[in-house]
């Protein structure tokens, strides 16, 4: 199962360290993390997408609510939430074609093109994990040279 | 407001907790600190490794349930705490560690006896603090105790790097503080006590599982009461043993890997168990799954993250133990619930307790575990204190030696750290110099920290090694001979030392005994001695701890003595 926490903490140093930390030594994954200053400066925001059993997360809650660093837990409803993840490909550019092609699927996808060269070019892509993977997938048929992902960033929509 | 350096403020900031004694072993970052303390009413203990130091302020700190406090210095300093600080943490116990560290400017240039103590402690610490101006000093030390005492206590690390120890700054000592993200307290839900009830009066055959939550918190009477008024059997963890009298015609004593016989049939037995201050450890139930089988579980604690984590509940109360079961006493008053004497299931417990009574075999000999810890029981006043090492001897202790007065035992239970009992027995020492104070010790553990001697014999602070020596590390021999095939490595301490010089050497009585006449000698002597007495009682190197449910295995499937 995958679940999307979203963590209040105090904006210290070291409670990123302590987080993660906690994931690893009760043997819990991070599927993504990301971290920003939240709307009080006081405080950070951490959103961090996590895999495992029901009684795993649970646990997972638990344990991120015990810290005396974080302020807040929530694990927020994938259906109530918008939540985003932002993607830059470079995609090697072996022939003529492959340029067309590339922004065809950039185009569906309403990814941004960026830095394009005659040998590469760059892809922008601010989606779900869902459709980032199918757009990898597609891009996989050309040469990827390199790409960077932010972690999920997610927020409930309101009312909620 | 006044101006002071960081380091008085340190100590003026302990006087204000309450703090009569401090443990440790002053070095190049902590000098400043040191410097004060020589200047304050707080008493010095000087030890002879910081490890040592730790666990004397956690054996003060169980004993008293106020944070027992340590001070070592930076880099091997720090580290050598970690253990201490682990030990802490697992068995909930309240603490205060103090270390120095090189000046803040020196931070991260891999700096002679640096260490990045913050982040090595980490995972085995409730919290930690370095402050970085010596203002912040007084609260951080509020702070720190705050959270080292409240809700479920542990052991909170306090690291002051050398310059912010010697700077001045105008201090303010705050009486309250408040920590936005540290909730320790939760009001138990009185309705889930309710359900509770309901459920416990509607099974049949209930069994309370004490924990250790129940001594942290001193819950004795309500535990007391709460059993005596339902007629249900009591039987607890390790950790708990001593939470109830293990005389009382209720008793059923400790489960587990080494629990008593019929405290891990009756719990096999039991279709409803109500849980209090434990978690539910793999050496207290066994197998998980198992244990969970045909059993509804009322569980009480005062740390949410407890609930569900290694067992399924029926129903949960989250809060202060000694809280919620007043509570539940509350509402049994106002029903006029009481159990009669005369039910199938107490007189199938106490039937159950005779036959084991009667019929567990016992290892033969003069100097055997159950008789010279049956003899340490009748000759020590109940009120005295008791520690243990890790080992068989700790698991002959759970077994032979019953805990009358309840609270008075303590042991590392959940780390396991051979060399605790020692140096935690000088603690409490510290903490009730009223009371006789006994380790009981197996040899492997004792040569751990057995130079602690010398803090019992120049400190003042005389306790009883109750040596139980097979000059082997009987545990591990033990399980080499069971799943080993006899494969013995590792575990022959060649009749080294010798303990009675030893203990000599430090001014300590050392008295070897040959009888069980000798040991209640010995221990009358030790009693009345004005420093550490170490009876070494040899015993038969072959024998081993049973009952004994192994590793994976389910409670039903103890191993039994052939």
């Amino acid at each position: 199962m995958w679940a999307i926490l979203s963590i209040l903490v105090e904006n210290k140093p070291g409670i990123l360290f302590k987080v993660t930390h906690l994931f690893r030594s009760r043997n819990f994954n991070i599927d993504s993390i990301s971290v920003g200053t939240a709307q009080n400066p006081e405080f950070s925001k951490m959103t961090i997408t996590t895999i495992g059993d029901e009684k795993q997360i649970e646990q997972i809650v638990k344990q991120l609510d015990k810290m005396i660093d974080t302020i807040e837990v929530k694990r927020l409803d994938d259906k109530k939430t918008v939540y985003r993840e932002l993607v830059l490909f470079r995609v090697k550019i072996s022939k003529a074609s492959d340029t067309m092609e590339i922004n065809n699927i950039a185009n569906a996808f309403g990814a941004k093109i960026h830095d394009a060269r005659k040998d590469s070019i760059m892809l922008e892509l601010t989606a779900t994990p869902d459709q980032i993977e199918n757009l990898q997938e597609l891009l996989s048929k050309y040469e990827l040279l390199d790409m960077a992902k932010t972690g999920v960033a997610a927020l409930q929509r309101g009312g909620d | 407001m006044e101006t002071i350096s960081g380091a008085r403020a340190l100590m003026k900031a302990l006087e204000k907790e309450g703090v009569k004694e401090v443990f440790g072993l002053p070095g190049g970052a902590n000098l400043p600190m040191y410097d004060e303390l020589y200047k304050s009413n707080i008493r010095h203990i000087l030890v002879r490794h910081e490890q040592s130091a730790a666990h004397m302020a956690d054996g003060f700190g169980r004993v008293s349930r106020k944070p027992g406090v340590c001070f070592a210095t930076s880099g091997p300093g720090a580290t050598n705490i970690i253990t201490g600080l682990a030990t802490a943490q697992a068995d909930s116990s309240p603490m205060v560690a103090i270390t120095g560290q090189v000046p803040v400017n020196m931070i991260g240039r891999d700096a002679f006896q640096e260490s990045d103590i913050i982040g090595i402690a980490n995972p085995v610490v409730k919290y930690s603090f370095q402050p970085r101006h010596a203002s912040e000093i007084p609260t951080v030390v509020k702070k720190g105790f705050y959270i080292a005492e409240t809700g479920r206590p542990g052991a909170v690390l306090i690291d002051i790097p050398k310059d912010v120890q010697q700077n001045e700054a105008p201090m303010e000592f705050p009486d309250e503080i408040k920590i936005r993200g540290y909730h320790p307290w939760t009001d138990p839900d009185v309705t889930a006590i309710e359900k509770a009830i309901t459920l416990l009066l509607s099974s049949s055959k209930p069994v309370i599982l004490a924990g250790g939550g129940v001594i942290i918190s001193a819950a004795f009477a309500e535990l007391q009461s709460l059993a005596e008024m339902l007629m249900i059997p009591v039987v607890t963890t390790f950790k708990g043993k001593g939470a109830f009298p293990e005389t009382h015609p209720l008793s059923v004593g400790p489960i587990g890997m080494h629990g008593h016989a019929e405290a891990n049939k009756i719990m096999a037995e039991a279709d409803c168990v109500l849980a209090i201050g434990t978690r539910f450890s793999d050496r207290s139930v066994g197998k998980f799954d198992e244990f969970e089988k045909n059993l509804k579980i009322i569980h009480l604690d005062v740390d949410p993250a407890e609930i569900g984590k290694n067992q399924t509940t029926s129903v949960a109360v989250v809060g202060d133990v000694k809280a919620s079961l007043r509570i539940f006493v509350r509402l049994l008053l106002q029903k006029a619930t009481k159990k009669s004497e005369h039910n199938v299931w107490f007189e199938h417990v106490t039937e159950v307790k005779e036959y084991w009574k009667q019929n567990l075999k016992l290892h033969p000999g003069e100097l055997t575990a159950a008789k010279i810890l049956r003899k340490l029981r009748e000759v020590l006043p109940h009120q005295s204190i008791v520690t243990t090492e890790v080992g068989q001897h700790q698991m002959w202790a759970s077994l032979f030696y019953d805990v009358i007065h309840p609270g008075t035992f303590f042991s590392s239970t959940g780390l396991g750290t051979m060399g605790w009992g020692f140096p935690a027995a000088i603690g409490a020492k510290a903490a009730r110099p009223d009371l006789p104070v006994v380790d009981i010790a197996g040899d492997g553990s004792f040569n751990m920290t057995e130079n602690s001697l010398a803090t019992s014999v120049l400190d003042n602070l005389p306790v009883i090694v109750f040596l139980v020596n097979n000059y082997t590390l009987g545990m591990v021999a033990q399980w080499q001979r069971t799943f080993y095939d006899r494969r013995m490595i590792g575990v022959d301490q060649k009749h080294c030392p010798d303990y009675v010089k030893l203990a000599e050497s430090y001014g300590a009585q050392g008295i070897r005994v040959g009888n069980l006449d000798e040991l209640g000698n010995a221990i009358k002597a030790g009693l009345k001695s004005d420093v550490a007495t170490v009876i070494d009682i040899p015993i038969d190197p072959e024998e081993d701890v049973l009952p004994f449910v192994a590793p994976g295995t389910s409670l039903k499937d103890m191993i039994l003595p052939s």
